[in-house]
């Protein structure tokens, strides 16, 4: 390739509209960390920026999943009380039975890649639109957790490894400057492979195209169905990876917890650029997105911003990053 | 006696497409007036421009003598001109004087409630006007389609319509409902209200229009008076051109292998009884007037659609074909006419279009790209076919539809079919770029490729097949070769209806006029 052709190909890369929009993200989140900077001397300090990684970890994890089935012009309203079913699952398997760490691991990723599996069957077989079927997803995972922990939530104390998945910190063990959780460890390993998966593999060619033309892609000869649960099912499993950290964090399953999460991890997804009719989106701007509110909520609460306002600025935020999209793609 | 609606001198283009040029039409109240000419002639265009749903580049239209400029569909209705296109436009879920009156709803003493009783009253007037035996407060999709269109005639009859055009109305109608919509049009025409009336159907003009005004390519060719006239005049007014000799493809050979044969294929209304071959280095036209089926063939075939009963072959093995994907594991493609809806993913860029079809061939350990060789393939394709795109990275929406359609053909050629069904491969494409895709045609079928071409444009099925299938109304009416195949050959078999008692003796003397 000759150096021209190369600028060419990043002039290109660098003013597509997903890139920009991207920027646009991007220079939203620095702008905040300035603000919030200025307006508050702790909000700088180790302890607080470990802090709002740590809470951006599960909610990034979850809008990861739900990029995925977004990009495909799907939703996942299940996310949220699927992470806490899969949490419940672990629990079943560490505590109630008494089996090895591992086996724990592996039965929350499981049973979350066979709940989306079972959203994918609804949604590409049954041609159940993806709201009613994950809605009903959502009630189903919370109640069955309820039932399985007799609405009593479940620790970890036979598991010493548990609550290190989340909260131990693997660079700070190399780096004791750098005392960064295993649960953004986590995020941005997920983060990386994710957007390798979306760009590199054909997966995640069919990911963009059924949400750009499904009936063409079905016209190709591809069988659409499999891919939709395909990606259903690994939308579930990285679920699964957000109830480990969850219930890691907390060091038990919570059957209460979950129902809401949901729409927070949509709404990264949607700051970050993924559009809802499909198509389009990067991990990158879905974890910018998490980044966003996750550092909103904190910084609004150093400045003692009551609990309720930053709800109300958050709903804000999101209108305000979708007009902006809006606005954009206008011109 | 002046012209109620008189048109001169009308031109109009899109981009790519010269749709009218010194477009002419006059209609006089009271009058039945049908417009012809082929798919593609700008009859459409025409009439949309009279309704103010295109704004037209040059020339004139006046009503009552008086020019007029018709900026939108709003000013078309306060000139009173009313049109029911063939596509219903009526909003199922409400009831037949909520449709009638939508936007203008009368309202009550306060301007806050809307007067109920007042548009039922008035809904019924003008179904007393008609005639029709219609209930105001009946949902619309409680009636039936010939019903849906009496409510739309109705509807714009309540804006005081002086001017009604009517585009192919008979198309979803049986024959008792044709009775029916054809009593209704001599009831307004005694009201004085004019009435422009576009069809396909030879014997339907015989029965109810005073004079036909034909139009080819977008230009004006000639009115005359129906009675005077006969079926072969105005078939050959509009079909026109005369083809070339040396244009034509040379006869079929009929040794070559049967890559296709199509068994006694039925589906609902829309295929019945179809079978047919298809052999190696072929291309096989299938010419008709829209909605004769064509297409509903192309897709049953293909998987797309499910069919009824009938059997596929490749190669003399009877094959199961029950999803597009079972069609292109037995080296079927299919290239739409619809390409943005079902051909493309728009949104993304050109390469992944072109290896969309055969991503598997493009794949390290069955799950990772394998970017180096999907490059070289778009580009070879893109060479090959002079696809003109910045990059192969190029969004395809940004692209002409010539260049989307080469980017289909790329898709296709690049999954490597045997068979490929093309639906109407020129549509929307403009003359420079329809002459490589005949090439394009010409070569695949040269190659050994067998090709089933779908196209209501008569020249271009001439031009390219090497056998003619004619199809009218869901059943194959006749095969000619190329040899025997003229346009008003293939236009008679187009228009050569399933025989019926209610389409009575004038629409038999119409067939036997064209014969």
């Amino acid at each position: 390739m000759t150096a021209s052709k190369m600028l060419q190909g990043f002039k290109t890369a660098a003013f597509s509209s997903n890139t920009r929009q991207k920027l646009l993200a991007f220079a939203s989140l620095l702008g905040l960390l300035i603000f919030f900077s200025m307006a508050s001397p702790s909000f700088m300090q180790t302890d607080n920026m470990v802090g709002i990684l740590q809470a951006t970890a599960v909610n990034g994890v979850l809008a990861i999943a739900c990029t995925f089935v977004i990009i495909t012009s799907g939703i996942d309203l299940s996310v949220g009380t699927l992470m806490t079913f899969c949490a419940v699952m672990a629990g079943v398997v560490l505590t109630y039975w008494g089996l090895p760490f591992y086996l724990g691991v592996a039965a929350a990723i499981f049973f979350g890649a066979f709940s989306g599996f079972i959203s994918g069957v609804l949604i590409a077989k049954l041609k159940i639109p993806p709201f009613i079927a994950t809605l009903g997803m959502m009630l189903m995972l919370k109640g069955l957790s309820l039932v399985i922990t007799h609405s009593k939530p479940i620790y970890f104390n036979d598991t010493p490894e548990f609550p290190l998945i989340a909260q131990e910190s693997l660079i700070g063990y190399f780096l004791p400057e750098l005392p960064i959780p295993n649960a953004v460890l986590i995020l941005f390993v997920l983060a990386v492979v994710s957007s390798l998966i979306l760009n590199k593999t054909v997966l995640g060619t069919y990911t963009f195209a059924l949400g750009s033309n499904e009936e063409a892609v079905r016209l190709s000869g591809v069988n659409v169905d499999r891919w939709k649960i395909i990606v259903y099912t690994l939308s579930g499993a990285i679920c699964g990876i957000a109830g480990l950290l969850i219930a890691s964090r907390l060091n038990s399953a919570q059957p209460s917890l979950g129902q809401g999460y949901e729409l927070d991890a949509i709404a990264a997804v949607v700051i970050g650029g993924t559009s809802l009719s499909g198509g389009a989106g990067t991990i990158l701007g879905t974890i910018i997105g998490a980044f966003i509110m996750s550092v909103l909520t904190n910084g609004l609460r150093i400045m003692s911003v009551a609990q309720e306002w930053q709800t109300v600025v958050t709903g804000l935020i999101i209108i305000a990053a979708v007009y902006a999209d809006i606005l954009r793609k206008r011109k | 006696m002046t012209a109620l609606v008189s048109i001169n001198k009308l031109c109009k283009s899109f981009p790519g497409v010269r749709a009218l040029h010194n477009a002419r039409l006059e209609v006089v109240a009271g009058e039945v007036h049908a417009l012809m000419g082929e798919n593609g002639a700008g009859k459409s265009t025409l009439m949309k421009i009279l309704a103010g749903v295109y704004q037209k580049d040059a020339g004139e239209i006046s009503i009552d003598g008086h020019e007029v400029e018709i900026a939108s569909p709003r000013a078309a209705q306060a000139l009173g001109i009313g049109i029911i296109h063939q596509e219903l436009n009526l909003m199922s879920h409400l009831s037949v004087a909520q449709n009638i009156f939508i936007g203008r709803e009368p309202r009550g003493r306060l301007g806050l409630f809307i007067d109920t009783e007042k548009m039922a009253r008035d809904t019924q007037a003008i179904f007393d006007r008609l005639n029709l035996n219609l209930e105001p407060h009946t949902l619309v999709c409680d009636l039936t389609v010939a019903r849906q269109q009496m409510v739309e005639i109705a509807k714009a009859l309540s804006m005081d319509s002086r001017v009604l055009i009517m585009d192919e109305p008979t198309a979803a109608l049986n024959n008792s409902e044709i009775d029916d919509l054809f009593r209704i049009i001599g009831q307004l025409k005694r009201q004085g209200v004019a009435i422009v009336y576009i069809s396909h159907k030879m014997d339907e003009l015989k029965r109810i229009s005073d004079r036909v005004t034909v139009m080819r390519d977008g230009q004006y060719i000639g009115t005359v008076p129906t009675a005077t006239t006969s079926m072969d005049t105005i078939i050959s007014m509009m079909v026109g051109r005369a083809l070339l000799e040396d244009e034509r493809p040379p006869e079929a050979d009929g040794t070559q292998e049967i890559m296709l044969e199509v068994r006694g294929l039925n589906r609902g209304r829309t295929i019945k009884d179809v079978s047919f071959t298809l052999r190696k280095g072929e291309i096989l036209g299938f010419a008709g007037l829209m909605g004769a089926g064509r297409t509903e063939v192309a897709r049953a075939v293909f998987g797309a659609d499910k069919r009824d009963s009938g059997e596929i072959w490749v190669r003399g093995r009877k094959v199961r074909v029950h999803c597009p994907a079972d069609a292109v594991a037995n080296g079927i493609g299919y290239l739409s006419e619809d390409r943005k809806h079902f051909g493309l993913a728009t949104g993304m860029d050109v390469q992944t279009n072109v290896v969309l079809a055969s991503l598997q061939r493009f794949l390290s350990f069955g799950f990772f790209l394998k970017p180096a060789a999907i490059q070289g393939a778009a580009a070879k394709l893109i060479a090959q076919l002079g696809i003109r795109t910045p990059s192969a990275l190029q969004k395809v929406a940004l692209l002409s539809g010539g260049n989307q359609q080469k980017i289909v053909i790329a898709k296709w050629l690049v999954r490597d079919c045997e068979i490929l069904f093309f639906d109407e491969p020129t549509r929307g494409i403009d003359v420079g770029a329809k002459s490589e895709i005949y090439k394009l045609l010409n070569a695949l079928a040269a190659q050994g490729r067998a090709i089933v071409m779908i196209s209501s444009e008569l020249p271009e099925v001439l031009r390219l097949s090497h056998r003619i299938v004619v199809m009218c109304e869901g059943r194959i009416t006749g095969e000619l070769a190329a040899r025997d195949a003229t346009q008003e050959k293939i236009m008679q078999l187009a228009t050569r209806r399933e025989a019926s008692p209610a389409s009575g003796p004038i629409g038999a003397a119409a067939v036997a006029a064209i014969a």
